[in-house]
């Protein structure tokens, strides 16, 4: 029996490649001949291949490529083209979007026209990839939750990049494509706005993050747990759930007096993940639009906890 | 034994990539992080993250790098006014000439200890010539540090009962004709196509090697603007007319600060909110006057004396160079640790 307890799986069953289910006619044909490869095989499957890309897939990476070239150009660009310079200092560089003053106007392309022509690019590519996602579902008669549970993530990424900004009529509300700058975009938010703690549906995403790692951690475990007894086997488990279902379902009954199912424990999995993005989208577009600051804002509702001041208290300099 | 030394090096392949990577990382860790413990003191209230961190290492040597000088002997008030003996002393006037002297030699320890009296003096004949620009720079800095030590009492206590510390100039120069943290106003790129890095995104050294901006001095320690960003009402009501990117200006100034005075955001500010002024430390109120003070001694002291400097002294845009919070502070909360400076240079105080 193959061992699925260490770290990696340890025996690699290696039959003829598959190469999948005949495409519908007016598909592109797959590519890559399959092969294996044995470091992939300790992680998942060890064969490769093959792939579909067709033209969504075509156009996602053309649309991608596109907006890595812009914002990596102007990287490389704001060190004077100097190679060495882009590695050291890559990861602080970045593509600003536009300044204020030109609110949501188009501004010159190096005040941030360069910023509005990458984030086009970079979300036609993350739409065309969502649209396959969810082609490939349905092309496998499988239902489209992947699909559904990515666009949660769009949600937020376009809630973030340019629902908001556009509400709040200014480009430059929006984040700069960059390693340390769009982290330094996320402290300043929070800092414009009162402190992003205080916003509920901050709280919620991160409830929903945290849930989800507990959940992830809670199912990983207990499958790996039933693995001794072949829990982890699909066929046996259609026809009869048997010692390994009945063990994981008793350990949770008996730890915590309920327990998922095999079903809805993917549920559980799958709308924790959906709510921590959409949560989280809704927790931007409330801030600045409707709050302006959430300290201030759970003050007012009673959230914010009151301690002894350590010091006498300091008059403002600006008011005397 | 040969037979055992073989097998430790044929470890299974994911062993060895995972030694290989823990030593990339390991090696990584070791030039990165300061090994713990890290000494922590409280400043509000428990439990509450309201504290300094300091490691004892690298405390040390700032403890080290920020000691005062020894004072030459002690106050000597005998002899006539300065300005009656000497030709040409137009600001330290009424010191008496023994004190007067005494503090000449104590500036040229302070300043320039290599380069001696002429570093400002034509000759040690002719010690009234105005002919060096240096002297002429000196005069103008001895006026500065009067203002300081009898008008800015609200940052710089220069008498009192406790915690007075004054400025002299070693506060700024420790020995060095330049103090070592001076700044200039970082000149404009030529436009290009693309690769604006909008003052910001790269390396700042000024901003405590954040991405934030490369120059977060100019708008606030020469021209005024505003730091306040947050908005004082809990639903929009217009109390806050910044830009959002200003935020990362006032963000980027503030990491100067703390970087200058070595403390943490907490030092001044409860981090709930950094704004809220009823949770600030009264080390906040310092501060405040302590930007006011920088303002003003630029554009009234230093941006004059451009036409004075050598244009080898003048910045990239050909601009003086400009004092802010590191210039005397040196990365400590106060500047030599509160040692107190003009106890034994009452002239410097009046």
């Amino acid at each position: 029996m193959a061992e699925y307890q260490n770290i990696f799986t340890r025996v690699q069953v290696r039959g003829p490649a598959y190469p999948g289910i005949p495409l519908p006619a007016g598909d592109d044909p797959r590519v890559i001949k399959p092969f294996f490869n044995y470091l992939a095989g300790w992680l998942g499957e060890p064969q490769i291949g093959p792939l579909y890309v067709g033209r969504l897939g075509l156009l996602s990476f053309a649309f991608f490529f596109v907006a890595f070239e812009i914002v990596g150009l102007n990287m490389l660009a704001s060190v004077n083209w100097n190679w060495l310079q882009f590695w050291r200092s890559l990861p602080w560089l970045a593509l600003e979007p536009p300044a204020p003053a030109y609110g949501l106007h188009i501004p010159p392309l190096n005040e941030g026209g360069w910023w509005l022509i990458a984030g086009f690019f970079l979300t036609a590519s993350v739409l065309t990839w969502w649209l396959r996602v969810y082609r490939r579902a349905v092309q496998l008669g499988l239902g489209t939750h992947a699909a559904w549970a990515f666009a949660s993530a769009i949600f937020l990424f376009l809630s973030i990049g340019f629902i908001r900004p556009v509400l709040m009529g200014h480009w430059s509300e929006s984040v700069p494509f960059g390693i340390f700058p769009h982290l330094d975009w996320t402290s300043a938010f929070s800092i414009r706005y009162g402190n992003l703690y205080y916003n509920p549906f901050h709280m919620l995403s991160i409830a929903f993050l945290y849930g989800s790692a507990v959940l992830f951690a809670m199912h990983g475990g207990t499958v790996l747990a039933v693995s001794r007894f072949g829990g982890e086997r699909e066929v046996e488990q259609i026809l009869d759930r048997g010692t390994a279902y009945e063990r994981g379902a008793l350990l949770w009954r008996w730890c915590m007096g309920f327990n998922a199912t095999a079903e809805s424990i993917h549920r559980w999995a799958w709308w924790f993940a959906v709510l921590v993005t959409l949560t989280g989208g809704i927790g931007i577009l409330l801030t600045g639009t409707v709050v302006d600051n959430w300290y201030l804002w759970g003050a007012k509702h009673g959230i914010v906890p009151v301690w002894p001041n350590v010091f006498p208290p300091v008059p403002d300099p600006a008011a005397l | 034994m040969s037979n055992f030394n073989f097998k430790l090096f044929y470890l299974p392949v994911p062993v060895r990539i995972a030694a290989v990577l823990a030593a990339v990382v390991g090696v990584g860790l070791l030039f990165t992080l300061e090994a713990p413990p890290v000494d922590v003191v409280q400043r509000g209230f428990r439990g509450l993250g309201l504290f300094q961190n300091y490691h004892p290492a690298t405390f040390a040597k700032t403890v080290a790098e920020n000691q005062p000088i020894a004072a030459i002997g002690s106050p000597l008030m005998v002899g006539g006014p300065a300005g009656k003996v000497y030709k040409n002393v137009q600001v330290l006037k009424d010191v008496p000439v023994a004190e007067f002297t005494r503090l000449m030699a104590s500036i040229t320890t302070w300043v320039a200890p290599e380069q001696g009296c002429t570093y400002c003096h034509v000759d040690t004949s002719n010690l009234a010539s105005d002919d060096l620009y240096t002297k002429r720079v000196s005069r103008r800095m001895i006026q500065m540090v009067l203002d300081i030590n009898t008008n800015y009492k609200t940052h710089v206590a220069a008498s009192g009962p406790t915690g007075a510390t004054g400025v002299t100039c070693y506060t700024c120069h420790r020995g060095n004709p330049v103090p070592k943290n001076i700044w200039f106003t970082e000149p404009k790129g030529p436009a290009h196509a693309l690769g604006n890095t909008s003052g910001r995104n790269l390396p700042s050294r000024a901003a405590g090697l954040t991405s934030l901006e490369t120059d977060p001095f100019t708008p606030y320690f020469l021209g005024a603007d505003d730091i306040r960003i947050t908005p004082s009402t809990a639903l929009p009501e217009g109390t806050s007319t910044a830009s959002f990117k200003a935020t990362y200006w006032t963000y980027g100034v503030m990491m100067y600060m703390s970087e200058a005075l070595g403390v943490n955001c907490t030092y001044c500010h409860n981090t709930r909110q950094f704004s809220d002024w009823s949770q600030s430390s009264p080390q906040r109120a310092t501060a405040w006057y302590g930007i006011r003070m920088v303002r003003h001694l630029n554009n009234d002291y230093l941006v004059p004396l451009q036409s004075t400097f050598p244009p080898n002294r003048l910045g990239p845009t050909g601009d003086s160079p400009k004092i802010a919070c590191a210039t005397c502070h040196n990365g400590v909360y106060k500047p030599l640790f509160g040692a107190n400076m003009v106890q034994t240079y009452p002239e410097l105080t009046k």
